[in-house]
């Protein structure tokens, strides 16, 4: 399993996903966003964390149109595995890859804390080695992960079996307490409709180890590189 | 545009901050009329912020040394050595004055100076804290100030990527017209790859690196050497904006170019901008510098010369290149988007000349301008001593159920969540103890080692008595790094106070300083870097002295720590450390009884490093994973605090005879510490500690939802919770 980590200027995760990604076994390379390609063999290209370009304007606006984005637009084209984390996920819905959008947090404070997430499915690349329904802990960080789409694209997300993950309370009940930051349908992630690309706003990587939290996030991380 | 000619007017002097003697000691030094950029340069070296010269005197009679300190206070920041290579270099840093002004640009630009001289250093910062005292909640700004400062501060660090960990929050109506925030960061080096500011080699390129000069910030370090009046808020022009994505970049770049041996010195531009920072690598280097600002990339076209000399726009750095190393050097810059330009050179001249297009604007003795600096042994008072106040003498007005719910429920004893759910403090996914406990834990690298970083003061206690106020704040960082089990190395101090020339503040002043000293001495653990913060006051009234400890400790296997919450049902809950039941300037006192009076607790530094030194050796042997030190609010508020963060309640049965119940449970006693230990530990423990003549006393048993006090009805887990975590939040919306 080869994994290409972009790096942006403000990236600030990149270290978190590639020692989450090489813990499960992955190899993995870091590219420049300058860059036009992608290393040749790339399974997987990811879109970490951060405050690319200081997401001074829309977050994510300017990195959605970085020279890498054409290699990574391909990668996802040729059914490569895209994974947005975080601002990844907001570089993802800015560059087209994903629809809709992250507004700010409905609190409209940053929130950094840990949240419980339901899987909503387990058949694809990212999410095998959890159970459907499984309820995880993992840790959100972000001031704009206030996920909204106009209603035919949510019908549509949701008609096809795109979201990855919700926001739950403990028990796995999706309900107004655990949604953090006042996403339509409590959504954390989506799928593209491939199911090849996915974008989310909590951070797996951060919970990949008991002595820091816990480990339910490595379960993604062991099925991209199951998946490859 | 003011001509660099203009007569220099007794007018323009005090515009400048400097003293009619202070201006006629320059003179003197130089033998002539200054041109007005040399007053300008002048007047950014000789400000208090920069010159020290009220606190100079007495910041030299701390120790600053220890087999493990490769650093102490003069640099950007300090430097201790933490084994197998590797260094840890922090520092503590306020931004008081501009934080009141602008909340959100000054807290930032706090978080990003106290960053910036972490890694000017070579280290990458791995951890933030803070240390924030605001005005009254009543107070019509507060609300304001604390919604700007926090996300101020979370805004930089989130951004910059480094996990602000750690810190305090505090309310007091003394700080109602001068809040404090105090930011300190934590880096991590190698001991051999350590970068310093003295210049070295004449004729060496002079580089400016990444952001460009405008006019933000220009005077700033003078505002912060003055009092507040009723005009404060026209001096919003002088606070600073920060980019904390410009600073990541300059982050990255830096260590990048530091890697390719093109640095020789290297110095961030704070405080008084461009002037103090080529004047200190000079000085420190023994060399002149000479600039020529013409080259100086600016923000804004026709920037004077005093202006780019005094700006303190961010995230800039000064550097000494390796000669024919600049076309690499350059190249990394580049990528990383920033600017990049020779702007001058070392001489051998001992001279600090400014030319712009060829013409001289200033041209002065170099080392003179810091060492001559004014230096003042201002009149200090040492302040009446409060009677003790005897527990007898504390009529409890409540029942100790209500008082304890009024405590973790009060402004000062309530959960900071709120606070600190705004900072991102799981980035580089190595915090193990996150904020609420004792102190931060944050694992090196992969591990087993790790650091245990925290920040205290209790300034009410250095109002009511400075010298043991000042011990009580070097003891407490002591005892909350040893209480997670780690071995403090060093601390950084971040002393804040008000008007130097009023001599009862400069008392206070002296005997905060002396405390500080006699406890770093007594525990082996030296000051390696500060800032002294004076002037904090308005229209006469002056904080209360606040000298926030920033402490550094090392745990050599973060697996074997200890926490806060209780873990299990049925441990047995101990105390270590002899309890007398002291109200004297306790919470309970103030928040129950409204009543702020009488002596602080005094602080037993033997008593400390013995009961400590046993606490640590428990958690290092394995023997205990859980621990609280007894602080704000007593044993009551220490057993409420582990009972809500594990979710299991306590029982307490045993009580201290002789002292009435209120002071034994909410009394302020030092050097004590709450364990919870599984039963068949405890024969051994009490044999050990009986032993090493430790008091430790045996007081119940964890288990159920509730909190049971003697004499009292349960207080479930929830009522405790709600109290806690209400306040804050209910505050905030209101």
């Amino acid at each position: 399993m080869k994994a290409a980590v972009i790096v942006f200027p403000g990236s600030n995760r990149e270290g978190d996903v590639l020692r989450a990604l090489r813990q499960a076994g992955a190899e993995v390379h870091t590219v420049w966003h300058a860059e036009t390609e992608l290393p040749a063999g790339t399974d997987l290209a990811v879109l970490p964390g951060g405050f690319s370009y200081g997401d001074y304007l829309r977050c994510g606006a300017i990195a959605g149109r970085a020279a890498v984005m054409g290699a990574v637009r391909a990668h996802a084209a040729r059914g490569g595995l895209v994974l947005g984390i975080c601002n990844g996920f907001q570089i993802l819905c800015e560059s087209g890859l994903l629809p809709g959008i992250l507004m700010r947090n409905a609190n409209l404070r940053f929130l950094c804390h840990r949240q419980k997430l339901r899987v909503e499915r387990n058949d694809t690349a990212f999410t095998r080695a959890y159970a459907k329904d499984q309820v995880i802990d993992v840790c959100v960080a972000h001031g704009e992960g206030n996920y909204f789409a106009d209603e035919e694209t949510l019908r549509r997300i949701e008609g096809e079996g795109r979201v990855a993950f919700r926001y739950a309370n403990a028990a796995g009940g999706i309900v107004a307490d655990a949604n953090v930051n006042g996403s339509l349908n409590a959504i954390a992630g989506i799928y593209s409709e491939g199911l090849n690309v996915l974008g989310m706003m909590p951070h797996p990587e951060n919970l990949i180890d008991d002595l820091v939290g816990g480990t339910d996030g490595r379960g993604l991380f062991e099925s991209l590189v199951r998946a490859a | 545009m003011i001509r660099n000619d203009v007569p220099i007017t007794p007018e323009l002097v005090r515009e400048h901050g400097l003293k009619d003697d202070e201006y006629a000691r320059f003179k003197a030094l130089i033998g002539r009329e200054p041109t007005l950029t040399e007053l300008g340069i002048v007047s950014a070296m000789w400000n208090e912020h920069c010159s020290y010269k009220s606190s100079r005197l007495h910041l030299k009679t701390l120790p600053t040394k220890a087999p493990w300190v490769i650093q102490g206070p003069g640099e950007n920041a300090g430097v201790i050595d933490i084994g197998d290579g590797q260094a840890c270099v922090f520092k503590m840093e306020s931004h008081n004055h501009p934080s009141f002004i602008e909340p959100y640009q000054g807290a930032a630009t706090g978080v990003g100076g106290i960053l910036r001289d972490v890694f000017t250093m070579g280290a990458r910062p791995i951890a933030a804290l803070n240390a924030l005292s605001f005005g009254s909640p009543d107070h019509p700004r507060t609300r304001h100030l604390v919604s700007g400062v926090v996300a101020g501060v979370g805004g930089y660090g989130n951004s910059f990527g480094v996990p602000t960990v750690g810190g305090s929050v505090r309310f007091h109506e003394r700080y109602n017209g001068n809040i404090l925030v105090n930011a300190m960061a934590v880096g991590l080096a190698k001991t051999d790859e350590i970068f310093y500011a003295a210049a070295t080699g004449v004729g060496n390129p002079i580089v400016y690196l990444g952001s460009k000069t405008g006019r933000d910030g220009i005077h700033g370090a003078t505002m912060a050497s003055a009092e507040f009046d009723d005009r404060s808020e026209e001096k919003r022009p002088t606070v600073q904006v920060g980019d904390p994505f410009a600073e990541k970049l300059l982050l990255e770049a830096c260590l990048e170019l530091m890697k390719s041996g093109a640095v020789i010195a290297i110095q961030d531009m704070g405080a008084a901008g461009l002037t103090c920072s080529a004047v200190e690598m000079g000085a420190k280097g023994d060399l002149g510098v000479e600039l020529w600002l013409e080259r100086v990339p600016c923000r804004e076209e026709g920037m004077t010369p005093y202006e780019m000399m005094l700006s303190e726009s961010q995230e800039r750095m000064l550097m000494v290149l390796r000669p024919g190393m600049e076309t690499e050097a350059e190249a990394i810059f580049r990528k990383w988007g920033l600017d990049f330009a020779v702007i001058g050179k070392t001489t051998d001249t001992l001279r600090f000349v400014v030319k712009h297009h060829g013409e001289t604007m200033a041209d002065l003795p170099i080392k003179e301008l810091g060492d001559e600096a004014p230096l003042y042994d201002r009149p200090h008072l040492a302040n009446t001593h409060q009677p003790v106040l005897m527990p007898e003498a504390v009529e409890p007005p409540m029942s100790n159920a209500d008082a304890l719910l009024r405590l973790v429920g009060s402004p000062d004893g309530s959960s900071k969540r709120w606070v600190w759910e705004q900072y991102d403090h799981l980035i580089l996914g190595n915090t193990v103890q996150v904020p609420g406990g004792d102190a931060a834990l944050v694992r090196i690298e992969d591990g087993p080692k790790g650091l245990c970083l925290t920040t205290d003061v209790t300034p009410r206690y250095c109002e009511a008595d400075p010298v043991e106020g000042g011990k009580q704040a070097v003891a407490e960082a002591w005892r909350n790094i040893t209480a997670v089990g780690g071995r403090p190395l060093a601390i950084t101090d971040n002393l804040n106070f008000g008007n130097p020339e009023r001599p009862e503040v400069m008392g206070t002043f002296v005997g905060c300083i002396r405390g500080i000293g006699e406890a770093c001495r007594a525990l082996d653990f030296p000051v390696v870097s500060g800032n002294v913060s004076l002037y904090n006051e308005t229209n006469g009234r002056g904080i209360l002295p606040t000298p926030s400890i920033g402490g550094v400790g090392v745990i050599d296997d973060v697996r074997r720590h200890a926490s806060v919450r209780f873990k299990r049902e049925g441990d047995a809950i101990l105390l270590v450390g002899d309890t007398r039941g002291w109200l004297g300037q306790s919470l309970y006192l103030r928040e129950v009884c409204g009543r702020e009076e009488g002596a602080p607790p005094p602080v037993d530094l033997d008593a400390e490093r013995l009961n400590g030194d046993f606490v640590r050796r428990l958690i290092q042997d394995g023997q205990v994973d859980t621990v609280h030190d007894c602080s704000d609010g007593g044993l009551a508020v220490a057993l409420a605090e582990m009972a809500m963060a594990g979710g299991i309640g306590a029982g307490i049965g045993e009580v201290e005879p002789g002292i009435p119940l209120h002071a034994f449970l909410f009394g302020e006693d030092q050097a004590r510490y709450v364990l919870a230990v599984e039963p068949d530990r405890v024969p051994d423990l009490l044999y050990a500690a009986s032993a090493g003549g430790i008091p430790v006393a045996l007081l119940g048993v964890t288990g159920g939802g509730s909190l049971h006090l003697p004499g009292e009805p349960a207080i479930p887990l929830g009522s405790l919770r709600e109290a806690h975590e209400g306040w804050m939040p209910k505050y905030m919306a209101g």
